[in-house]
């Protein structure tokens, strides 16, 4: 195999792959961040008191799970178009179809099906602390603020670390997806690459190669970031 | 809201309902045993084999199941005459092999690791017991182990099942137009997406249901140590 096609510059692909890497995980870390977002609105919910809340936190987590990223992609993707674009008729008159920027919606995507699964990562973690904790928090009379600051969140934080490793990998590996609606990531890099010069298995095996680089990667993070918050435990084993 | 596109939508979605079923049923099921093969392959002696199925494994789980699609499916092309000499060819240009193949070859790998732990789970007094009355390991195996490692993983593979029904979409990207790749194309000939999403959604949400439901209703059935403890006054008819 000629290898002189990752090659940097006009000539190799070499530099299209690292921008296309840089890209996936530039979708990858803000939809992770947005559906953390997402992820502790939606575990309040499902841990409200209210059962309306509990209903709506049920119901993202059923339907985000429950149905392929592929067909939200074309929902978000050409529902959010149609709607701008009616927008655009009704206000200004404008004529054509409004093409949403990618990147955007890319991120939302990815994010609410990362939300859907941080969700119940979040929920478990909550419920992992100890009844004694809260407690004895009320028992020395802290705000509920300082109760989450000092006592619910580190805490949880702790338990979650796991479960979000892996709905970070996830949302890696769902960046992917993305690549139907045009964003240049490495799985569209791939694709204009094997395209143009019909070689797609050198292509698609690059692509391969670089996601298992960056789960290798983002595991070693992971795994650093679990010891940094064990650090004041004591282990049983 | 459009209601005679939902209704238009609906039988279209009903025509295309088998082929998401046919991708997500064959591609588990071979998988399964698969995985079965796997799983003991990584609890073994054997130290080569151990680390074939853990790199096996970790190759399928670390990347894309669209790049493993594109891999197999485009990326044959490239090597058509050799695959042609060996008479491969006719397999691999068919995008029903190729779907098939991808989505079992990573089902196989994410069911591995749950069957293993379903296997590491079963008590050694098991395995002792089934030795003192005289069962070879094959037998114990069969009647014991795998019994009970099952119920274990059932609950986990009810998952990976569902992830399979969600992953069949990607199949609409090499060509098969399934429920998702029908979607797709009445979206863009009517841009109407909630519509449409609306019917796909509830058709995917149902299989999910249904499966969830029908693995709960299984794991009833292989637990029925557990049975009485549970719930006594809601279920009252319990078989003997």
């Amino acid at each position: 195999m000629d290898l002189g096609f990752l090659g940097w510059g006009a000539r190799g692909w070499g530099d299209e792959f690292f921008r296309g890497a840089l890209m996936t995980l530039a979708v990858a870390t803000c939809a992770f961040l947005l559906g953390l977002v997402f992820g502790s609105i939606f575990a309040s919910f499902k841990l409200s008191r209210h059962w309306p809340l509990r209903i709506l936190g049920d119901i993202y987590t059923t339907v985000l799970r429950g149905i392929p990223e592929l067909l939200v992609i074309y929902l978000i993707f050409f529902g959010g178009g149609a709607l701008l674009t009616s927008i655009a008729r009704g206000m200004f008159a404008y004529e054509g179809f409004i093409n949403l920027p990618t990147f955007a919606i890319g991120t939302l995507c990815i994010a609410l099906s990362a939300g859907a699964y941080s969700t119940e990562v979040i929920r478990g973690a909550v419920l992992a602390i100890p009844k004694g904790q809260f407690e004895a928090a009320n028992a020395i009379g802290m705000s509920p603020w300082l109760k989450f600051r000092h006592v619910l969140f580190p805490q949880a934080a702790r338990f979650a670390l796991p479960g979000l490793g892996n709905v970070w990998q996830y949302a890696l590996k769902d960046t992917s997806l993305i690549s139907v609606v045009g964003l240049v990531e490495i799985m569209r890099t791939a694709s204009l690459g094997a395209g143009s010069t019909k070689e797609p298995f050198t292509f698609y095996t690059t692509a391969f190669l670089l996601f298992m680089f960056l789960a290798w990667l983002s595991q070693r993070v992971f795994l650093r970031a679990e010891k940094w918050a064990d650090r004041g435990v004591r282990r049983s084993t | 809201m459009d209601f005679e596109l939902i209704a238009s939508t609906f039988p279209r979605m009903l025509a295309v309902l088998d082929k998401t079923l046919i991708l997500a049923a064959s591609s588990l099921a071979i998988g399964f045993f698969l995985a079965i093969g796997l799983a003991v392959a990584s609890l073994s002696r054997f130290a080569v084999a151990r680390s074939l199925v853990a790199g096996y494994v970790y190759v399928f789980r670390s990347t894309p199941l669209l790049v493993q699609l594109f891999l197999i499916y485009y990326g044959s092309g490239q090597f058509r005459h050799a695959f042609e000499a060996v008479g491969l060819w006719a397999l691999f240009k068919d995008a029903w092999f190729c779907a098939i193949f991808a989505l079992t070859l990573n089902t196989a790998a994410y069911s591995c690791m749950i069957i293993r732990g379903g296997l590491q789970s079963v008590p050694w007094g098991q395995v002792e017991a089934a030795r003192a009355v005289g069962m070879s390991s094959v037998l114990a195996f069969r009647r014991i182990v795998f019994p009970i490692a099952i119920r274990q993983a059932l609950p986990a593979y009810s998952n990976e099942m569902i992830l399979m029904v969600k992953a069949t979409s990607l199949a609409s990207t090499i060509t098969i137009i399934e429920m998702t790749g029908t979607a797709k194309n009445i979206i863009s000939a009517t841009y109407r997406p909630v519509e449409v999403f609306l019917v796909a959604g509830a058709f995917y949400l149902t299989i999910n249901f249904l499966i969830t439901r029908a693995v709960q209703a299984l794991e009833i059935w292989l637990n029925p140590h557990q049975r009485r403890r549970s719930n006594r006054r809601t279920r009252v008819a319990v078989p003997r």
